[in-house]
């Protein structure tokens, strides 16, 4: 690799608590094609940590295969990342976060990674509300191939070849909704004030917290009749809601206009302010939020925000009723039984 | 029939009866009210792949001499079962005995003029004694087990020792049980001649030994190798494996304060899953492990490939099964050594070990974790459905206080402030083993990216040619290190002394242990080792290297052990002879003895090497 990000930064640049600046938390320069929206979304992940004060060692960054999974090696360069097998990263991430349930385990995929081949470990890994956060980068085809639709793309929606998509796409979010996931939200990689604050969140929600983002192919799916192309997603957004994301004790220092405001308070007393735009929409009530998202799609229009949350739920350490030690600290005084143990087992068996 | 006088402990009882019906605990009081006597035995479940109402067989070869392989050829047959009946009057050896239930004149397509009837109206005894239709139906089971005990001379205390075992805290349940012993013992009294002119008589011939399946050694070998995180998908015949561990988890693994459990076990929803959850797990520091059969490891190539290629330790216990592809679930094989040994697409090689008794899995189940760690890469332990789901006479569990973990090289934060730049593929130490270090350790170093792709030394992705084939050839030099970490064989005689020699490895060596004495009988003398771990050290290419013939004993078609050693030693295959076993039963001495006679003429047979 020739390519060198530059080291040189403005000495003033801002510090945030832990004393790093911003670029403390970039990764390698990206090799994705120029404009690609998952570049735009790495630089949200380092924003959203940077503010959120994270060191990066403690937390873990996970993929799959395509280029949505290439993106954890462009941000948190001090993080651990493993970049597992297609399809396969919830498995991994549910391994690595029933080891160590003190890390922060950020997964990344895209639509084929997740709607197609890994869309068994989608489902299940929602199953089991594993405390992670889950970034689809979609954008409806298979870039590192070159183009192929994908099974999010939609059914009439043309590729770069002029090729229609015969198929009715799979929604991820109104999916996940559906099985349950704790924490939904849809964004856009081109509406970083929306993208940035529901990161955050996702961090912070003690379970499973699902994000898709459309996320233009700038090569193979940017052309006009593709509805995941930058100008068809731009005119076809509709926000549930603008939102920030205030951590605990800190003030809440956000205008809002017109409109209610709602509230949700998180397990740690930080807060997700909503300003709703949709009357018939809550984000507490599955039912209204996978309404919300079918009725949006049914208009041809993609609901953004916060769909649904679920602040109060049981991870999968919770579930289990694993040790508040992480597994991975364990000696082998607490874990081995010893020899005397092993003569009375040897004596039951006689 | 001539009488033979060294049946006293030496026979085979084989009980034919229908799944789901209660029969097992019946059988296993029978086998292990023997093993109490002190008298070697070796039972056998001959299952379907079926919850209810398909025929299931279980037969126990006792043995003084301590054989603990299968034996053709069967004493006594308990039939129970009318659907599998005329196969099984056919199996008796002549002059043997059927024992069946009378309650209903036996067809005469059941009649054979060389063996003996034994009828008991099994069926009308509970009927009288018994109301309830399930009490019937089990208690039959222990009728027959009583009239066993007067027909073989099993000791009566022996089984009410049992039965008090059994339902403890439950000894309301016990006074029922004692009746039916007692109803089938009464009725032999007065019915037959007794005993058999092949019974029982008490010996101290175990010392020590324990009665336990491989599986639950297993389990139990990973709750003392101190894993923490199991992930798994049921298959037969590997699913008891992290049963055993669950079971024994809730009892060891439980915090007696908080409650809180120091380990989780997560059914997974594939095979897939269940790997990479392992991969996941290892990667982040805890001990993990999963057990499947073949087709679970088929499944999980993939996985396997990357922890491979990324370096990253895995346990996985395979209990195999007979295959190809579903196979007969429910019968034993060793034919996923292939599979196993090259799992995945690419040049990618992976240390397997080859338990024979359940001691055995219990201490390589946690040498699978130490050398996992150690290698950092996957260990894939080769067990069977014999071993596994059988129970097994063996020494007792042994764990030494001292040992412990070996935990590989791990950088923890204190080494990494003193290390200048941390290369992840790095060989510092020369053996082909580089350093890694745990997510979360430290603030600013040691951090690096785990991936499938090519890299250099410092985890950085690389498309160079030059870089991809230093890490292939480290992962080799690897490889050459690992030889001297795998258990080495076992080599049965101190010197070389004959010209031909036996190797073998797992479940067979029952047999070929056996198989031994029996060739020696017909003045065959040879060599024998058996290996307990790939890749193969010295000894095992010196046994093969100052021998002219080796015999290689196996259960599959195919050659697998053979064709491995032929790939990894550069073999000559003439010099290979195979003795092979594949129908899904475990391999007899007398069909190792049969085959290796064939091969050899006379004068090769008593040629001592010069």
């Amino acid at each position: 690799m020739t390519y060198v990000r530059p080291k040189f930064r403005h000495p003033e640049l801002v510090k945030n608590k832990l004393g790093y600046t911003v670029d403390y938390y970039e990764g390698a320069l990206s090799t994705l094609c120029a404009g690609c929206g998952h570049d735009s979304i790495s630089a949200g992940v380092v924003q959203a940590c940077f503010e959120m004060n994270i060191e990066p060692h403690r937390l873990a960054k996970l993929s799959g295969i395509g280029c949505s999974s290439k993106t954890p090696a462009y941000f948190l360069s001090n993080s651990h990342g493993f970049n597992s097998v297609h399809g396969r990263m919830p498995s991994v991430a549910t391994g690595a976060n029933l080891a160590n349930r003190d890390l922060i385990y950020f997964g990344v995929s895209g639509d084929g990674d997740t709607a197609s081949i890994g869309m068994g470990q989608f489902v299940h890994v929602i199953r089991r509300n594993l405390n992670m956060i889950y970034i689809v980068m979609n954008n409806g085809c298979y870039g590192l191939t070159k183009g192929q639709d994908s099974a999010t793309a939609d059914n009439g929606s043309k590729n770069k070849t002029g090729q229609v998509n015969l198929f009715d796409s799979i929604d991820l979010a109104s999916l996940a909704i559906e099985l349950g996931s704790t924490f939904v939200a849809q964004s856009f990689s081109g509406d970083k004030t929306q993208l940035i604050p529901l990161i955050k969140a996702a961090i912070n929600h003690p379970g499973f917290a699902f994000i898709n983002v459309i996320s233009p192919c700038v090569t193979f799916n940017n052309n006009v009749g593709s509805t995941k192309s930058y100008d068809f997603v731009r005119e076809h957004v509709e926000a549930t809601a603008t939102m920030d994301f205030v951590p605990q004790m800190q003030e809440i220092s956000v205008n809002y206009g017109k409109g209610s405001q709602k509230q949700v308070k998180m397990h740690d007393g930080s807060v997700i302010q909503l300003h709703k735009l949709a009357e018939d929409w809550d984000p507490l009530d599955r039912q209204s939020a996978i309404n919300a998202v079918l009725n949006a799609k049914a208009k041809n229009e993609i609901l953004t925000g916060l769909l649904y949350v679920n602040p109060d739920c049981q991870d999968l350490h919770h579930l289990l009723q694993t040790s508040a030690t992480p597994l991975n600290e364990l000696k082998k005084d607490v874990l081995c039984p010893g020899s005397e143990m092993l003569k009375e087992i040897n004596a039951d068996l006689r | 029939m001539s009488l033979n006088k060294n049946k006293i402990n030496d026979f085979v009882v084989r009980f034919a009866n229908v799944n789901g019906t209660g029969s097992a605990s019946a059988n296993f009081l029978f086998a292990k009210a023997i093993f109490r006597m002190g008298i070697p035995i070796t039972p056998k479940n001959i299952f379907p792949s079926n919850i209810q109402g398909l025929p299931t067989w279980y037969e126990v070869r006792v043995s003084e001499k301590g054989y603990l392989g299968r034996r053709e050829g069967i004493d006594l047959m308990v039939a129970v079962n009318p659907q599998s009946m005329l196969a099984d009057v056919a199996s008796v050896r002549p002059g043997g005995y059927f024992l069946y239930d009378n309650s209903k004149k036996l067809h005469s397509q059941y009649i054979r003029e060389d063996i003996n009837y034994i009828g008991i109206p099994l069926m009308l005894m509970c009927n009288e004694a018994y109301t309830d239709a399930r009490q019937r139906q089990l208690f039959k089971n222990i009728i027959y087990v009583g009239a066993l005990a007067a027909l073989l001379d099993i000791e009566f205390s022996a089984l009410e020792g049992l039965l008090a075992d059994q339902f403890k805290g439950k000894e309301k349940l016990i006074p029922s049980n004692v009746k039916a012993l007692q109803l089938g013992i009464d009725y032999i009294h007065k019915n037959f001649k007794y005993p058999l002119e092949f019974h029982l008589e008490r010996r101290d011939l175990l010392g020590d030994s324990i009665m336990i399946d491989g599986n639950s050694a297993c389990g139990l070998g990973a709750v003392y190798a101190g894993a923490t995180v199991a992930a798994w998908y049921p298959i037969t015949p590997s699913t008891s494996v992290v049963e055993a561990f669950s079971n024994y988890s809730e009892e060891l693994r439980v915090d007696k304060i908080t409650g809180k459990k120091n380990v989780a076990i997560v059914q997974a929803e594939d095979e897939l899953a269940a790997i990479g959850m392992v991969i996941g797990a290892n990667w982040n520091g805890a001990r993990s492990f999963t057990a499947t059969s073949g087709p679970g490891v088929s499944l999980m190539n993939e996985f396997l490939g990357l922890a491979y290629f990324a370096e990253v330790p895995a346990v996985l216990i395979d209990v195999q099964r007979t295959g190809p592809s579903t196979g007969m679930p429910t019968r034993t094989q060793q034919s996923d050594i292939l599979e196993a040994a090259y799992a995945s697409h690419g040049d990618t090689k992976h240390i397997l070990l080859f338990p024979s008794t359940p001691k055995e899995c219990f201490e390589m189940t946690a040498d699978a974790f130490d050398l996992a760690e150690q290698l950092q890469t996957p260990v894939i332990m080769m067990t069977d459905l014999d071993l596994g789901m059988n129970d097994h006479v063996s020494k007792p569990l042994v764990w030494d206080d001292k040992r412990e973990y070996k935990r590989g090289k791990v950088l923890n934060a204190e080494d990494l402030d003193k290390v200048e730049k941390f290369g992840r593929y790095l060989d510092v130490d020369n053996d082909g083993i580089t350093y890694r270090t745990y997510p979360g350790t430290h603030p600013s170093k040691g951090s690096f990216f785990t991936r499938g792709t090519s890299r250099d030394e410092f985890a950085t992705y690389t498309e160079d040619g030059g870089a991809y084939q230093r890490n292939m050839d480290r992962l080799i030099k690897k490889w050459n290190t690992a030889k001297g970490m795998v258990p080495a064989p076992q080599v049965y005689n101190d010197k070389n002394k004959f010209e031909n020699g036996i190797l073998f490895f797992g479940t067979s060596t029952y047999s070929a242990e056996e198989a031994m004495d029996l060739l020696k009988e017909q003045n065959i003398f040879v060599d024998a080792i058996r290996i307990k771990g790939f890749p193969f050290n010295k000894t095992v290419e010196d046994f093969i290297n100052s021998h002219d013939k080796i015999f290689v004993i196996e259960q599959n078609r195919d050659a697998q052990m053979k064709s491995l050693i032929m790939i990894e030693l550069q073999i000559d295959p003439h010099k290979l002879i195979s003795v092979l076993n594949y129908d899904g039963m475990p391999i007899t001495a007398e069909n190792i003895l049969k085959q290796i006679s064939k091969n050899l003429s006379l004068t090769q047979k008593q040629k001592v090497k010069n």
